[in-house]
């Protein structure tokens, strides 16, 4: 790595933005999320820089209320345990049936105990260059047996960063074909799903698709030779039993991949912003942010959010910017429902103001004003208030 | 959502009171509902971990497995869950009334039939879960379960599926309920916190709703801080009372909420098609309550190709008269209709009480009515108009012009050469007239079940849970 910046090279703005906070690496499930709000410049940059949203939001006072309970947890790894033991026999059984491999056996390759005498970050360094000289050397390979790469270590460019990540997924590979293997403790019943875990494991498998695809092709290979049918494995009905479904994430590959192109562009959301602007925590000593909550706050609200009420379940910063939205009398706080309905009429007084008639409709505004007039005309006669 | 509720909304957060968006209520409530509120272990499907339910809102029955992991200590739970619930819903079948069918036998409907209520759609979802999980154990065999514990099972499936049925009020789901009837100032993601909902119908929003140290989660999930603080240590105590006094603090707060959004909806009058909705209930009811008597199967794990479709097209209908009882007894929801043009209201201006069309014998009675109406009309001359005034009544739209609409009454005004009594509007009466109308499409024509054709499967084989259901681990 070359150790000199440009002065307003993007990479430099970014560190700046973080100060002296030490850097959140990205793992599969933030970079999923990325996606889940991406017109919102506030949390591009935050995330562009790296920046550790978590703590900033519990120093800001607003705490992110995700938390994950101790038995959850305990059942994630018990069934991740006993879907890979004994080098992943019970995984490979599945993929037998799901993929309809003739193969008897496959060679099994744990990447995690490689580096782990180093110190954390060139530690990765080392599991990712050992994971990409096993991936190479598939590619290349002529021989038609099935691997199995559990732990390999991926990566990804976020906006200049370099993010690993640190999968409970396996990669396997047969016949020159790559597959996304991702283990989830979820139930399927009955051939079901509760859809929105369903559809967050189908989001963060496309991140690993494409750290994998983006992996083959620096290594000159074909990037299609990852599936984007990625295998799923959950736990079956109401048993331990782990059941392996295929899953097609060409659509999340898509939007991440949209996401991640617009990240690279964050130059142009800095280019508005004041030099010195900084979402630095100062960490003390003891790690624990030293910086005047007031001067970070008036640091984040300077940039542009963009809150709906789906933050609620993907960013840290929720509750900070549903705060803001209040103050502001935002009609982003009811949904983008309400919004769509209103038509682009932002604020709420504004949107009350166009419906008792205090206020004119703006130019393009008088359809939606029309219809709020005759909604509240509607309102007070039904509810007999006149 | 429509502009009508985005606007209370908006009003809602303006005033920090929520805003009312029905006049009436549109559920059926039972005299004695059974509040159900379960509680699921973190990380797991379908374990419970406790409920607390009852009919008397006084005396809450709290039932705890106090090793949730123990398998056994699983399957007792779920027979002390029949132990209440079976009684409850059985002493709904003694008595009855004799109902005669066109065409059909007659058959015997509940007078009054169970009511469960649930705190949110996760408690939906959770009932839907043990239901799965308990219907195919088997008292006898190699796995054998406590007798009640499969009845129980169909019954919870069953009060699943009825929840997602339009219009049923066997099962309701309090935060629905609710949001059916009041509009709150924040988003509908956040109307899935029964505490928070609640606040904003009864003061407004209190920023304590959402924190889980006063009001814990509804559930079925609990607060993740709960579980690592409090209940996993009491797990491990060993101590089955350390764990049902720790549940019990989780469970009592929503308990007392629960009875507060029952008495929200009890302060509105019903609306006037709601006991009709209810008969059908019952109806439904007797037949579930029938074949369990008969010892029918349990529901199928899935339904059969022409089933489904059949459930799809019943649940299309139902929707579909839902939608329009709703608007017919309910001005506020009626308004939405005028809003997109589909229905409109004003005041009686001129009528033609014996105006008719043809002659001699084929001279038919066409009372005209012009009706000056604020709304945006949207019809066009010929639409097929109902009433919710007289419901049996049946026109059709003349013109519409410049505020001024002219409708000719075609159904529902007596035999005679002039319209009966009272059937024709006065000058001066106030009307709405809407082309929503309770004409639906009849049933399609689905083969029977023994028809279904091989592309969709061939005929269903009936489910007969066999020893490997029962034996199906629940861990
Ligand atoms: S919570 Fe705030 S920062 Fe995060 S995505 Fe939403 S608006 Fe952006």
């Amino acid at each position: 790595m070359s150790g000199l910046k440009r002065e307003g090279d993007p990479a430099h703005r970014l560190d700046a933005l973080r100060g002296t906070t030490p850097p959140r690496p990205h793992d599969a499930r933030a970079i999923a999320a990325l996606a889940a709000n991406p017109g919102c410049a506030r949390r591009a940059l935050m995330d562009g820089a790296g920046l550790d949203k978590d703590a900033a939001a519990r120093h800001l006072g607003f705490p992110a209320p995700f938390g994950q309970s101790p038995f959850a947890i305990t059942r994630g790894n018990a069934f991740e345990a006993l879907v890979k033991a004994d080098g992943c026999a019970e995984l490979l059984r599945m993929l037998r049936e799901l993929l309809r491999l003739p193969v008897a056996e496959v060679a099994y390759h744990d990447v995690e105990n490689v580096g782990e005498n180093a110190d954390a970050r060139s530690g990765a360094h080392l599991r990712h260059a050992h994971t990409r000289s096993l991936i190479d050397r598939a590619a290349r390979g002529e021989d038609d047996a099935g691997t199995l790469y559990d732990h390999p270590l991926l990566a990804l460019t976020i906006a200049g960063h370099t993010a690993f990540l640190e999968p409970d997924v396996v990669a396997f590979q047969l016949g020159g074909r790559f597959h996304i293997v991702e283990i989830k403790s979820f139930a399927v019943i009955d051939g079901q799903a509760e859809p929105s875990a369903a559809a967050a494991a189908a989001r963060q498998a496309a991140v690993y698709v494409l750290a994998l695809r983006t992996l083959l092709e620096e290594l000159g290979h074909d990037p299609l030779r990852v599936s984007h049918d990625v295998v799923l494995v959950c736990p079956e009905n109401f048993a331990n039993r782990p059941v392996a479904t295929l899953v097609d994430v060409r659509r999340q590959l898509a939007v991440l991949r949209r996401q991640l192109a617009r990240m690279t562009t964050l130059d142009r959301l800095m280019a508005g912003l004041p030099e010195d602007l900084t979402f630095d925590l100062r960490p003390g000593e003891d790690g624990r942010p030293t910086r005047p909550v007031a001067e970070l706050a008036d640091a984040v609200r300077r940039t542009t959010a963009r809150y709906a009420p789906d933050c609620l379940s993907t960013c840290d910063l929720c509750f900070f910017c549903r705060d803001e939205a209040r103050q502001e009398g935002a009609s982003d706080l009811l949904g983008r429902q309400v919004r769509d309905e209103l038509g682009g009429v932002a604020s709420v007084a504004e949107a009350l103001g166009l419906a008792d008639g205090s206020r004119d409709p703006a130019e393009g505004q008088e359809e939606i004003a029309r219809l709020l007039r005759n909604a509240e005309r509607l309102r007070r006669e039904c509810l007999g208030s006149v | 959502m429509s502009l009508l509720t985005s606007l209370a909304r908006l009003r809602a957060l303006d005033e920090g009171i929520a805003q009312p968006v029905a006049t009436v209520r549109h559920c059926h409530l039972s005299a004695r509902p059974m509040v159900f509120v379960p509680l699921r272990l973190s990380g797991e499907a379908a374990a419970p971990l406790a409920a607390m339910l009852g009919d008397d809102r006084d005396r809450p029955r709290l039932l705890v497995v106090p090793q949730p992991r123990n398998r056994d200590l699983r399957f007792a739970w779920a027979a002390e869950l029949a132990g209440v619930l079976l009684p409850y819903v059985e002493s709904f079948t003694a008595d009855t009334e004799t109902v005669e069918r066109r065409g059909g036998d007659p058959y015997e409907r509940a007078l009054d039939a169970p009511q469960l209520v649930v705190p949110n759609t996760g408690g939906v979802a959770f009932t839907r879960l043990l239901g799965r999980s308990t219907r195919f154990r088997r008292a006898d065999g190699p796995y054998p379960v406590p007798e009640s514990v499969p009845l129980l099972g169909r019954w919870l499936t069953y009060f699943a599926e009825r929840a997602a049925y339009p219009g049923s009020s066997l099962t309701l789901a309090a935060t629905e309920e609710l949001g059916r009837h009041w509009a709150s100032g924040q988003s509908g993601l956040e109307d899935g916190n029964l505490a928070s909902l609640v606040a904003w119908i009864t003061e407004g929003p209190r920023e304590e709703a959402e924190d889980p140290l006063v009001w814990p989660p509804a559930g079925p999930a609990t607060d993740p801080g709960f579980d690592a603080e409090v209940l996993a240590p009491a797990i491990d105590s060993g101590s089955a009372e350390r764990v049902t006094e720790a549940l019990r603090t989780q469970l009592a707060p929503t308990w007392r909420l629960m009875w507060q959004a029952l008495d929200l909806l009890a302060g509105l009058e019903p609306g006037a098609s709601v006991a009709q909705r209810w008969e059908q209930d019952r109806a439904s009811f007797s037949a579930m309550a029938e074949s369990v008597a008969e010892g029918g199967p349990p529901q199928p794990r899935r339904d059969g190709a022409v089933a489904a479709a059949a459930r799809l097209a019943r649940m299309e209908r139902a929707q579909a008269a839902y939608e329009v009882q709703r608007a017919y007894d309910d001005p506020l929801v009626m308004a939405e209709y005028r809003l997109t043009g589909e229905a409109f209201a004003g005041e009686v201006v001129e009528t033609v009480p014996d105006n008719a069309e043809g002659e001699g014998r084929s001279r038919k009675l066409r009372p005209l009515v012009v009706i000056k109406t604020d709304d945006p009309v949207l019809l066009p001359p010929g639409t097929a108009l109902g009433t919710p005034e007289r419901r049996a009544q049946g026109g059709e739209l003349v013109e519409a012009h410049e505020g001024l609409v002219t409708v000719k009454i075609t159904k529902g005004m007596g035999r005679g050469k002039t319209a009966a009594p009272g059937t024709v509007p006065d000058v001066g009466e106030r009307v709405c007239y809407t082309s929503l109308t309770g004409d639906f499409q009849g049933s399609p024509g689905l083969p029977d079940a023994e028809a279904t054709p091989w592309t969709h499967g061939g005929p269903p084989q009936q489910y007969v849970p066999d020893d490997e259901d029962a034996q199906e681990e629940w861990s």
